[in-house]
């Protein structure tokens, strides 16, 4: 076999380009599935422009264990084929989907070969016609279409289901409202506005997307965040995390109509979301996180008052679930919907919580740890039924990991600097960054041509994952069920779109 | 007091006070969860302003459409008319007006089921036929409740039954468990928690709110208002059947019909919504509770 594996890297870590050689696409296709076979999840799926008429293709995948990231490249023409991995892979599905659309080589044998983010036929004929939905057809089988226009105040996003009564038989996800173009605007914009770009991604994902990106950046540049700049990173992502966690089962308890639940949780995300906005004078975390560093700093008399308002949260968080989660009528309603089998969660690549309420232990808190998560570690908080109740579960234990975490690290916060400015970007590097925000594994890739400035770079929010393992889940419910589930997931529109 | 004096009385509650009944319900929704809340007279406010409105109608929809809000408000208005608000004898009452009242609210529930067909659209279409199915199983409950009102009483209009409830050969454990099912008649026709979310805004989810969301303006100024007389109507038999002798004394019904909004109000702000197949369960729960009932006021009276 030619050379076409680079040597085993670590997120955050750059390649050099001559590192990652470039096979045959067909060695290449032989290598990706050899290392997923191995037990290497696919973290990515890439195509970008590598001269004229060609593109590379470049798949990621991660050995959670070891905390080891494998790199595969090759070279395919853009009006070319290379064959699909998605019958082997499933969670390639979208990847695959998204290059043929944007970058023109086609995946041949892929089942569902779909626009994912367009809405018109793309030039070029296409293997299923936009516009069409998989559709049942039998007696007493509906059909229902929701969005892309919702009753609520969320974003739009389609959805098409396949009914036999009550039952939902097939559920089809169409996405692409919100698709803004970020991976190109980043390689354009100046780095002030790429911060921007980040934090905007998925806007209660701020904090996650900026903290991947200056990773990106510190990485190719090779500096590395002052210990307290590292610290209050990580606060800030916990406080993210647990606005979000509290946020989403105050929902899931407005969604069952319970109302103690829906409020006091509530209201305890504003709390977690005050702290937000007393470290960084923004609810959502903008603007706190640079390359380098942090902007603004957690004086002593802030951590008085922090520490003091997280002992509060957490007395409050544990009193609201105990009652929600003793409710007889609230855990009839969570338990045994929704269920997303372990082995599907696997197949699908899902990541976040969602993966761990199925069983799947993955966290790139503990699996790729980056900043602060090298030296204080949160345990991976997992369940196996896979259900709404489960994710509400996961959710419910990693608050209160976090607020634990939280209180101890303002606890012993390292002195120190805020700030080391990072100097020019290293040609010809390529670098991947996992940070585990609140809805998952988010992963940003960025590569540098040889005058050393930004040619390349992806997003792969949790969401992009994920959304597919909803429509799974959905598989034989309620359709009646569907918002809850939905909840149960809580994915972004903005996120999978760019 | 009378029948004249009694019947300006009767029409009176009746057109002024259900929406107070909503206002009382959101106000214990809104204390139970720490908030404020609305005021109590907000379901006026928005009554005045729906009507103030246009309505909206779709290219699609036919005369059916347009009358399901009036005949929805009529048949409510006009069952409303069938109780012993005002005085012993209610000011449209005969022998056998229990059928009457049932199908007028069965009339209601009919037009707004047609009308949400109408329309055309899916989620419409699912709404209406959950309403079908859920009421289907909820008019025995209503039925067999009445019936062992009218065995127990001895009489076959709602008058004379709402009247005899505290009559020596009334009995009593029959009684309770026909307001039993009484109560969950109420929460299915209303559409309240834990049969239905009047709150909630996911179409996917809902039984009644989905059924009228084409609706606009007076329309729905219509919708919301006969849902709200309605509750008031379905609260004060239950209030009148619960504790006999409240019959006739327009003061104290109204209380206890208040008093049943108050209990409406903690139900939602403590438990969940059932998930929608078990609603079936719930419903016929309701129907053996009325046929308990049934049976125990033919066995008494049997053996008495």
């Amino acid at each position: 076999m030619t050379s076409v594996k680079a040597e085993p890297g670590r997120a955050g870590q750059p390649w050099t380009m001559g590192e990652v050689t470039s096979a045959s696409p067909a060695a290449w296709r032989e290598a990706v599935l050899g290392e997923h076979g191995r037990g290497g999840r696919l973290v990515g799926l890439f195509a970008w422009p590598e001269g004229p008429g060609a593109r590379t293709l470049v798949a990621i995948l991660s050995f959670d264990r070891r905390g080891r990231l494998a790199i595969h490249r090759t070279r395919v023409p853009a009006d070319g084929e290379f064959t699909s991995l998605t019958p082997v892979i499933p969670g390639a599905q979208a990847f695959e989907r998204e290059i043929f659309e944007q970058q023109g080589p086609r995946p041949a044998g892929h089942p569902w070969l779909k626009p994912l983010l367009r809405h018109e036929d793309p030039e070029g004929a296409t293997g299923v016609a936009t516009g069409t939905f998989f559709r049942v057809e039998g007696d007493g089988v509906h059909e229902v279409a929701v969005g892309p226009v919702h009753a609520g105040i969320i974003e739009p996003g389609h959805f098409r289901f396949q009914c036999a009564g009550e039952e939902v038989i097939h559920l089809e996800i169409h996405l692409g409202y919100q698709r803004r173009g970020v991976e190109a605007l980043m390689v354009s914009a100046s780095p002030a506005r790429r911060l921007a770009l980040a934090e905007s991604i998925a806007g209660d994902a701020s904090v996650s997307h900026a903290t991947a990106h200056v990773e990106a950046i510190e990485g190719l540049s090779g500096v590395e965040a002052p210990p307290r700049a590292q610290a209050i990173r990580a606060l800030a992502l916990e406080l993210e995390r647990l606005a979000s966690h509290a946020g989403d089962l105050g929902a899931l308890c407005g969604d069952v109509g319970y109302l103690p639940g829906a409020a006091w949780l509530g209201r305890i995300r504003g709390d977690f979301l005050n702290l937000l906005l007393e470290l960084s004078g923004n609810r959502l975390g903008r603007g706190l996180i640079v390359p380098g560093g942090v902007r603004f700093d957690l004086d002593d008399r802030l951590r008085a008052d922090f520490a003091r308002r997280i002992g509060a949260a957490t007395r409050d968080l544990e009193e609201v679930c105990d009652l929600a989660f003793s409710e007889p009528s609230v855990l009839s309603r969570f338990e045994r919907t929704g269920v997303l089998s372990g082995q599907d969660a696997d197949l699908l690549g899902v990541v976040g919580p969602a993966a761990r309420a199925s069983g799947c232990s993955r966290d790139a808190r503990a699996d790729h740890p980056s900043g602060l998560y090298r030296f204080a570690h949160i345990a991976v908080t997992t369940a196996r039924e896979g259900d709404v109740m489960a994710r509400a579960m996961v959710r419910r234990l990693e608050a209160s990991r976090s607020l634990a975490f939280l209180a101890e690290e303002i606890d012993q916060l390292p002195g120190g600097p805020l700030l080391e400015p990072p100097g020019p970007l290293r040609p010809d590097a390529l670098v991947i960054t996992l940070v585990e925000g609140w809805r998952g594994e988010t992963a940003h890739l960025a590569a540098t041509d040889p005058e050393g400035s930004l040619a390349v770079y992806r997003v792969v929010d949790p969401s992009f994952h994920n959304w597919f393992a909803l429509a799974v889940a959905m598989r034989g419910g309620q359709i009646s069920d569907f918002p809850l589930c939905n909840k149960s997931f809580n994915l972004s529109y903005a996120g999978h779109d760019r | 007091m009378n029948s004249l004096a009694a019947g300006v009385v009767h029409v009176l509650l009746l057109v002024t006070l259900p929406p107070l009944l909503m206002g009382v319900i959101g106000r214990i929704k809104a204390w139970m969860a720490g908030r404020t809340g609305p005021p109590l007279l907000q379901p006026y406010r928005d009554i005045a302003r729906l009507l103030r409105k246009g309505a909206v109608y779709s290219r699609t929809v036919t005369w059916v459409f347009v009358a399901g809000p009036a005949v929805s408000l009529a048949s409510v208005f006009t069952a409303g008319l069938l109780l012993p608000l005002a005085s012993v004898r209610a000011p449209m009452s005969f022998e056998g007006d229990l059928v009457l009242f049932a199908y007028l609210l069965a009339l209601g529930r009919f037009f707004t089921m047609a009308a949400a067909l109408d329309t055309g659209s899916s989620f419409e279409g699912m709404g209406a036929s959950r309403e079908a199915a859920f009421s289907a199983l909820a008019e025995p409950a209503l039925f067999l409740a009445l019936a062992t009102l009218a065995v127990t009483t001895g009489q076959l209009s709602l008058s004379e039954i709402l009247g005899g409830l505290d009559a020596p050969r009334a009995v009593l454990p029959a009684i309770l468990l026909s307001a039993a099912a009484l109560s969950a008649v109420l929460l299915a026709e209303n559409a309240r928690i834990p049969i239905d979310d009047p709150a909630t805004h996911l179409e996917l989810t809902m039984v009644h709110e989905v059924m009228v969301l084409d609706h606009s303006g007076p329309d729905l100024a219509m919708i919301e208002y006969a849902s709200a007389v309605k509750l008031f109507i379905t609260s004060t038999l239950l209030a009148a059947v619960a504790v006999p002798g409240l019959a006739g004394r327009p003061v104290a019904l109204a209380a206890g019909a208040l008093g049943v909004a108050c209990i409406v109000g903690l139900v939602e702000s403590v438990t969940a919504r059932l998930r929608l197949p078990r609603v079936k369960q719930f419903l016929i729960g309701a129907s053996a509770l009325g046929a308990v009932a049934l049976a125990t006021t033919m066995f008494t009276r049997g053996a008495a």
